[in-house]
């Protein structure tokens, strides 16, 4: 069990910085992201544009930003669990939390910051006959760990970067690979794309255009795909894996079970303090509403640096907050 | 001002009027007619969460350029109708355009 003051639900620029925020009054922080990296939506879906609207950083690139924001909260030391999903928040006798992740990650703090954005990032999936069936026992919607493919038959579809970039790296692995896209080029990084056309001409990889993988079987476990093609002719071929990657779609996920007040998606919070209806539960970011509510980064940062004074109370019930300037007195690293 | 005509999810239609003096892309002009669209990006082509089909009047929009088309191109249920409505900006031209909204309902 991870033990922390301060768990943060979500890594993205909110999250992060709200570790800079509480590392000053001296309170420790966790973050937990479903996404194996840090900076949210930064990271997921916009890591080469440029944000305008950040004080004092004009233009920064969005990644630029993370990195920036990883420096900056470096000295405060957070823990981070990535690649997870919170799945549920467990209030204990003494009114902390345990915060449990889809993979068993158990994390034991005082108070709990939902940081989330538009909530986790889940994978697209496609329509797909008995798709569900087979999930864990054939079908994978990412690849966390390559070496589980070894000497495998393997069945990707997609026409994405990632999709292009695993089936290049799947084919030293597999035992053989196979690429399925519905289009006729690609139109992902231009180097991958010859690459993969490369391989397919060397018999390397076999790839399938213009078609789309469309039903699944196998009995238990996945053992073979049923490809469409667009002219509407049906091929099965046998596969021990089946790899859709159409990208990551934000959804609230376990969020909206957590007796939270919910409204469109996002958790209503008092402005006061952007503490939710549940003691030691704050929201902030995108993730909250309240009348007025702009989902701009930096009124996320102003949330963040107003939620952690309140949280303070939690942390040190026997102090007294006494709100000092970093230009006064540093920032007193851990 | 234009009307549009867009089918919704459940597949019951409904004309708008459009103005095309503003500066609003269509997806912005769906969310201010209170479509629910999630729109993650906020217009940059990149989260393909304003996804829609074109029924009729595609011969009257821009052309999908390279970015537009490699969005499209992560999406299971595109296909050559596809479009982002945030990469179109409606002017005189699309007036009839019919469109259908294909990006999946808020969480």
């Amino acid at each position: 069990m991870i033990t922390t003051d301060i768990c943060i639900i979500g890594a993205g620029p909110v999250g992060l910085f709200a570790v800079f925020e509480a590392g000053l009054l001296k309170m420790r922080c966790h973050l937990i992201d479903a996404l194996t990296m840090v900076g949210g939506q930064l990271s997921e879906i916009y890591p080469q544009k440029p944000i305008y609207d950040i004080p004092g950083a004009p233009g920064i690139i969005a990644e630029d930003l993370v990195k920036n924001l990883l420096l900056q909260i470096e000295e405060f030391k957070p823990g981070f669990t990535l690649g997870e999903r919170v799945e549920s928040l467990d209030k204990q006798e003494d009114g902390s939390y345990i915060v449990k992740t889809n993979e068993g990650t158990a994390v034991h703090c005082k108070v709990v910051v939902i940081a989330a954005g538009l909530g986790s990032f889940e994978p697209r999936k496609p329509a797909v006959e008995r798709l569900e069936h087979f999930e864990g026992k054939g079908v994978h919607y990412m690849v966390k760990r390559p070496e589980q493919f070894r000497d495998k038959k393997v069945v990707l579809a997609g026409g994405g970067d990632s999709a292009l970039d695993w089936t290049i790296f799947l084919s030293d692995i597999a035992s053989r690979v196979t690429l399925v896209h519905r289009g006729e080029t690609f139109r992902g990084a231009p180097d991958s794309a010859s690459k993969v056309f490369e391989l397919a001409e060397k018999g390397k990889i076999d790839l399938i255009l213009q078609s789309q993988v469309n039903s699944l079987g196998g009995n238990g476990i996945l053992k073979e795909v049923s490809i469409l093609s667009n002219d509407k002719s049906l091929t099965t071929i046998a596969t021990d894996d089946f790899i859709p990657l159409f990208g990551l779609s934000p959804k609230l996920g376990p969020i909206a079970d957590w007796n939270l007040g919910v409204e469109k998606s996002a958790v209503v919070v008092n402005t006061f303090d952007y503490s939710t209806n549940v003691e030691r539960i704050y929201a902030i970011g995108d993730i909250n509403t309240y009348p007025g509510k702009l989902k701009l980064i930096i009124c996320g940062f102003h949330e963040a640096a107003i939620m952690m004074q309140s949280a303070f109370k939690y942390v040190y019930p026997d102090q007294k907050l006494s709100f000092k300037y970093t230009t006064v007195n540093g920032i007193n690293a851990f | 001002m234009i009307n549009i005509t867009v089918e919704d999810r459940a597949g019951s239609r409904h004309d708008l009027d459009v103005p095309v003096d503003i500066g609003l892309n269509l997806m912005e002009v769906l969310k201010a007619y209170e479509y629910d669209i999630q729109a993650t990006c906020g217009g940059m082509g990149l989260c393909a969460t304003c996804h829609i089909e074109v029924i009729q009047g595609a011969e009257n929009l821009s052309e999908c350029n390279d970015n537009e088309l490699d969005t499209l191109d992560t999406l299971p249920d595109a296909d050559s109708n596809s479009r982002l409505a945030c990469q179109i900006r409606p002017d005189e031209n699309m007036d009839g355009l019919v469109i259908k909204i294909k990006a999946l309902q808020e969480a």
